[in-house]
Parts: C-alpha cells; structure tokens; sequence
C-alpha cells in the first residue's frame, strides 16, 4: 500500500518539475502519437514533443532541404488538412517551392509565408506566431538564435501551445538554446535498385539533445508511405570542416 | 407650412458633362453612344450635332451618314445616376432634400429654404448662374408639387414660379406630355386632339379614367396637389472620420495612445452600428506649428476590434514627432467595407481562428512590409516558375488541384544557375557537374523531363530536367537549356530535392 502512495507521490513531484520546466506533454490533449515510430520513443513518454520549440541545424544548401523535408513530414502530420502553419524566414535565404509540399501531406495553401527583410525582424515575427494559439506550427529559418531569444520562444509556446521549429542555416556556433530538442538532417545515399534511376532518397536523422530523453540517430527512407526505418548502417561522408557527431 | 419643390432639368446633361472634361470639343460635333442588338444607337447628342439633325435613339451609321465629321464617345450606362446623384449632393447646399430623378432631373424640397437667399426668385437665379458656370444648360421651375414643378420646367419658360394655388392657371397652356405621361396615353391624346393639358383638365374623371386609364387622373391629382408625392431624397455617405480636439498640446506617447483608444472606439462604434470594418485607417496628428504628422494601418480583413486596431497602431507611434505638442487627432477610416459579426458564431472555431491569423498578419505585415506575405495557390503551368501564384486573401480557395505525379524539389533557386558538367553523350544526364566550385560525381539519375516555354506567355528554349543523385546522396534538380545540333547548350542548376 504504501509502495504504491510513494508512486503517486513521486509522479506528481515529477508532474510539477515537467510543468516548471516548460513541458506539456503528459497534458492529455498533446498525447497524440504522430506515427513516427522508433523516433517518438527518444521522446519523453515516447511522444513527440508538441507545443514546444524544436532546433534544427543544417550546414549547406544540400542539408537544409533534407531538413526542410524533415519539418515538412512531421507538418504534414500536425497540420492534417486543417489549419494554418507560418513559415518565416529570413530573406533572401526562403526556397522551399510550394508545389513540392503537397508531396508531404501539406496543402500548399495552408502555409503562410512570411519573409523578414532583418533577422531581428524575423525573429519579431516567430515569437509573435508562436503566441498565436490559432496556428498549427511555426516554421522559422533564421541564422543565429541566442540562449535569450530561444526562452523568449519557449516562453511563447507555454501559453499557446503552438508547435515551432527553429531551422538554422550556417549558424556560427551551435549554441545551447532553451529549445526541447535539437536535430540534424543529412542525406545519405539511397539504395542500389534493379530499375534505373534515383529511387527513393535517404537521410540520416540525428537528434542530438532532447530534453527529458535520449538522443540518438537513424537512417531512414522517406517514401511517399512515409518514413522507413534502414537498419543496415552506411556510411555518412562529412563535409571538410564538419563536427563529426557520431 | 406648405411644400414647395423646385425642379432642375439638365437637358445636356452627359454632353456637358463631357464638355467640362474635354473643353476642346466645344467646336465640334459629337454623340454618345451604346451598343444595343448589335446597332450602336446615340444616346446623347451635343447641341452642334442637334442643330445637324441628329437626335436620341438613332443609329450611329445614320448619323454619320448625315455628318461625316462626328466625334463618337462611348456610352456608360452607370454614368447618368452617378453624375446626377453627385450634382444632387452638391444642391444639399440650397435644400436638404435633393432627389434624383433619372434621366436627367433633379427635384429639390426647398420649403423654408428659400428665404436665405432673399426669395423665390433669387433662389433660382443663384442655382441657375451657378450651374450656368459650371457650364450645365438648364431649366428651372418651382410650383406647390412635384407634378406641376416638372412640368414648367420641362415645358414652360425657364425660370417658372408657380404661385400657390395657381397650379391649373400654369398647366392649362402645357401639352400633356407635361403630366409626366406614358407614350400610350400620349399617343391617345394626340389622336384626339387635346393637344394641350387645359382642352381635358376639366372634363369629367370617369370619363378620362374610361378612355385613358387610372394612371391619367393620378398624374393630374399629383400636379393639382389633390395626391401627396414624396421626394427620396440622396443622403451623401458621410466620412468614416472622427476628430479630437485636445485641451492642451499632446507631447507624449501615453497621450497619442489615449487619443488613439479614443478616437478608434468612436469610429468602432459606428461601423459596428452600421456593419462595417475598416480596411485602411489614418491618424492625422495636427500640430501647433501648422506641420501634419500622419499614420497609417491596413488590415487584411475588415476589422472593427479597437484592440487588435490599437495594436496596428502601437507599433507607430513611435514615429510621430510631436515637437511642440498635437492639438488635433483626426481619424479617418479610408476604406470600408462590410463585415457581418452575428454569423460568426455558427462555425466559431475556423472562424475565430482565422479572425485571430488575420490579426497576426496584419501585425507582422505592419514590421515587415505588407508584400512580405505570400500565400501561394496552384496554377495551371508546367513551367515551374509559373505553376504557383499569389492569394489574394486568407480565404481564397484553390481553383485545381496541386499536381504531385511529376517529381519537383523542395528547394528551388529563384533563378537558375549556371553550371559546368561533362555529358557522356547527348539526351543522357551528366557524369560530373560542378556547381560553386565544387565537383559532384552523379552516381543515379532519373530524366529527362521536357517542359516546353509556353509559347503564349514567353519565347525561349525549352528546358530538359533531370533529377540526379551525388555520391554523398544529396539530390539536384539540374536543366539543359538548348539543342547539341544548334550547338548553343547550357546547364543549369535549379533546386535541391531532399
């Protein structure tokens, strides 16, 4: 009986730390498994972090998309066909060709483009979706973010529950921020196959930090189905200059 | 108190409208016309071409016929009310109570009006030498009714005033057409002879109602005054505007904003009253040394909330320059349009939800400049750079659907870059590219796919698209513009797949 009354104690102790640190997601209505798979088990209570801000980082033009297509798979599955996401970026860096989207599950017309001619305005403008409880998500592709402006963020989320993801090109330094998580995205070469051309492509996902759970890394495929999990492990060849992370 | 009504008719009316736009045709000739059953029939003449021959309702080929040298202008069926309505609004300043009556007629309820300018007969004369300078021909009657002011001035001497009382007196010279009759019954009275009102003003009703119809005793009870007509007077849309005249001289932002709550929960009452939001606001600062700061807001929505209003303005007002101090607020709400609040509640949720993105919007819109947000929609074009377009609106629905059979990247460059490659033989996809210097080896590729330019919109080379793999696995999306017989070929470098 009493093994039992210690539980509950410790449960709700641990409740009360996880809503001081900023994270919801043992509240009910985030509970929502997205059909990650392997993914969503380095999260806390094997869930994919909702209403929280997500960092991730790419080094060239070519990682950037991967991450692009990245935040794109899980929007997909967020956004669902019904309501908004904000994709703000830091002009003239925005790329992303809407009608590549819909390849993702997202209806183009969903997204809302927001081009920040300054990075502080970009800025400005994030944290200003991110209180907006009537989006979905926010995508914001921005250069630096400071350990300041990323709890300026967090803060934001806390109180409307709107999922951000912070994609940084080229950053200086790839310093701490108060952000739940912290991915890296990077192609890898797809499988040989017996008909001729490319196949589908492959990336090697690498969540780095997450707060409350275990870092780790994945090869996966991503197909129209969705994301495939590759077991076999292939080689990832770095760019000169390159942190190895593995 | 009794009525009395003054009528104005504008006999050349669009042609003199026309006139005053275009002095240089006083000389000349010329007609208005429109094109009904495939015949272009005039529908206004000036006085030149009048004199010619040329009147209402003719065919234009006739009309040249008669007068090679005739000017043509197009006819705008819009264009008579609009003109009319606009001059009754400027006549609010002799009567509140101007009415339009199409085509070409304006009546005026001048009861208790005309003693400001000294009497009946000044009265007219001060519309008369105005509108004169204005250079509108016109005619002026005034009489106890409706009926019988349109009657003198129609068809009496201009500048009639028709005592009370002495309505039959005036009309028993008029024809008929004075009454304000239908051609039918015109028609009748013609074949019978009474060519003017007087030869049937005294016969009995029933016979009259008998022979012409109800509408004839009608006509005649309203020019008799027997039957009351009422005038539907223009009201002129008075300007979304509202003024604060401060105390003394504003110097400090808490006072802008107390001027700006202020001001936007007086004009947010009215188009709430009268269900509306405002598109485009200005808030006119005047300051004592003569020198007017302005600021202004948009929203993507029609809005009406003082709060998300307020906001826009907020982030302002840290550019108006008070100096010395602001003694008046202006504000002034430049496009309005209408917005109904009480269905909202239906479908709360979508609803709220895009009143609430829409807010936002307008807020990042007012930092980083209203063009800075897109929203894109599918087009029907295979050439990428064409096969999205602009939405004009948070609510503008997609026409066709977004094509995903074709493979297109993620990532597209907003114009293409040129590259290097070595191409084993024509039509294949390269073997090697080097783009910014540095060199990929391609190891798989998917291709070509030929769009061709759409020869309608632009002239070019078509484009031959390959979908290629590099050794590390990053993907491009690589064009050849051109042929390998004509010799002129190039690469291209246009996206990344992911």
């Amino acid at each position: 009986m009493r093994r039992v009354a210690d539980k509950l104690v410790i449960e709700q102790l641990q409740h009360q730390i996880e809503k001081l640190q900023g994270n919801t997601v043992h509240s009910t209505d985030h509970k929502i498994v997205l059909g990650l798979g392997a993914m969503e088990n380095a999260f806390p209570a094997k869930v994919f972090t909702k209403g929280a801000v997500h960092e991730l980082i790419s080094n060239n033009a070519e990682q950037a998309t991967c991450t692009s297509g990245f935040i794109s798979v899980i929007l997909g599955k967020l956004i669902q066909n019904s309501g908004y996401c904000v994709w703000i970026s830091h002009v003239p860096r925005r790329s992303v060709f809407p009608n590549a989207l819909k390849t993702f599950g997202i209806d183009p017309e969903r997204i809302l483009f927001v081009d920040a001619a300054k990075s502080k305005d970009a800025l400005w403008a994030i944290e200003e979706a991110l209180k907006c409880d009537a989006l979905i998500a926010v995508v914001g592709e921005i250069t630096e973010l400071s350990f300041n402006d990323s709890r300026r963020l967090q803060l934001a989320v806390e109180k409307s529950h709107v999922t951000g993801f912070i994609h940084r090109f080229k950053p200086k330094t790839e310093n701490a921020v108060a952000c739940v998580s912290r991915w890296k995205i990077s192609p890898i070469a797809s499988a040989a196959t017996e008909n001729p051309g490319v196949g589908f492509s492959r990336w090697h996902v690498q969540l780095l930090k997450v707060r409350n759970g275990q870092p780790d890394e994945w090869h996966v495929e991503c197909s129209p189905n969705g994301l495939k999990y590759i077991t076999t492990k292939q080689t990832v060849i770095h760019e000169p200059g390159e942190r190895s992370t593995a | 108190m009794e009525k009395r009504i003054a009528a104005i008719w504008f006999p050349h009316l669009l042609t003199d409208k026309l006139l005053r736009k275009q002095p240089e045709l006083k000389e000349l000739p010329f007609v208005l016309v429109n094109t009904e059953r495939g015949r272009r029939i005039v529908k206004a003449a000036n006085v030149l071409a009048k004199e010619k021959g040329i009147h209402e309702n003719m065919v234009l080929a006739d009309c040249k016929a008669l007068l090679p040298e005739l000017s043509v202008f197009d006819f705008n069926e819009e264009e008579p009310k609009k003109l009319l309505t606009a001059l009754a609004e400027w006549c609010i300043r002799y009567t509140p109570f101007v009415a339009i009556d199409l085509p070409d007629t304006l009546l005026m309820d001048a009861s208790g009006c005309t003693h400001l300018w000294g009497g009946e007969k000044e009265y007219l004369t001060d519309i008369h030498t105005r509108f004169k300078a204005f250079g509108y021909t016109l005619r002026i009657g005034m009489a106890d009714n409706i009926g019988t002011a349109w009657a003198v001035c129609k068809y009496g001497k201009n500048g009639t005033i028709v005592p009370t009382g002495k309505e039959m007196a005036a009309l028993k010279e008029l024809p008929p057409a004075a009454l304000r009759l239908e051609p039918v019954v015109l028609e009748r009275l013609d074949k019978l002879g009474l060519k003017t009102i007087g030869s049937f003003i005294t016969m009995p009703a029933t016979a009259l109602r008998r022979r012409f119809g109800q509408s004839l005793l009608q006509r005649l009870a309203q020019a008799l005054g027997g039957e009351i007509e009422m005038i539907d007077p223009v009201t002129p849309v008075a300007p979304y505007q509202e003024r604060l005249p401060s105390l003394e001289p504003i110097r400090t932002a808490e006072g802008i904003e107390i001027a700006i709550k202020t001001l936007l929960q007086m004009l947010c009452e009215r188009l709430q009253n009268e269900c509306k939001g405002l598109r485009k606001c200005e808030l006119i600062s005047d300051r004592i040394d003569g020198t007017i700061e302005r600021i202004s807001i948009g929203t993507s929505k029609p809005s009406r909330n003082t709060l998300h209003l307020f906001k826009l303005f907020e982030n302002k007002i840290a550019t108006i320059q008070p100096d010395l101090g602001i003694e008046l607020f202006v504000m002034e709400a430049g496009i309005v349009e209408e917005l109904q609040s009480s269905q909202d509640a239906l479908w709360a949720v979508s609803g709220k939800n895009e009143a609430a993105i829409a807010e936002l919007l307008d807020r990042l819109a007012g930092k980083t400049g209203s063009n800075s947000i897109h929203r894109y929609l599918p087009a029907e074009h295979y050439w990428p750079e064409r096969s999205f377009k602009e939405a004009g609106s948070l609510t503008e629905k997609p026409n066709t659907e977004w094509r995903t059979d074709l493979p297109r990247p993620l990532h597209i460059l907003p114009v293409p870059e040129l590259i290097e490659v070595s191409v084993p033989i024509p039509d294949y996809p390269p073997m090697l590219f080097k783009y910014k210097g540095q060199l990929h080896s391609v190891k798989k590729a998917d291709g070509p796919e030929r769009i061709e330019q759409e020869w309608w919109l632009q002239q070019g080379l078509y484009r031959d698209y390959y979908c290629v793999e590099d050794e590390k696995g990053a993907r491009y999306w690589l064009f050849r513009s051109g042929e390998y017989d004509n010799g002129d070929v190039k690469w291209f470098m246009h996206g990344f797949f992911t």
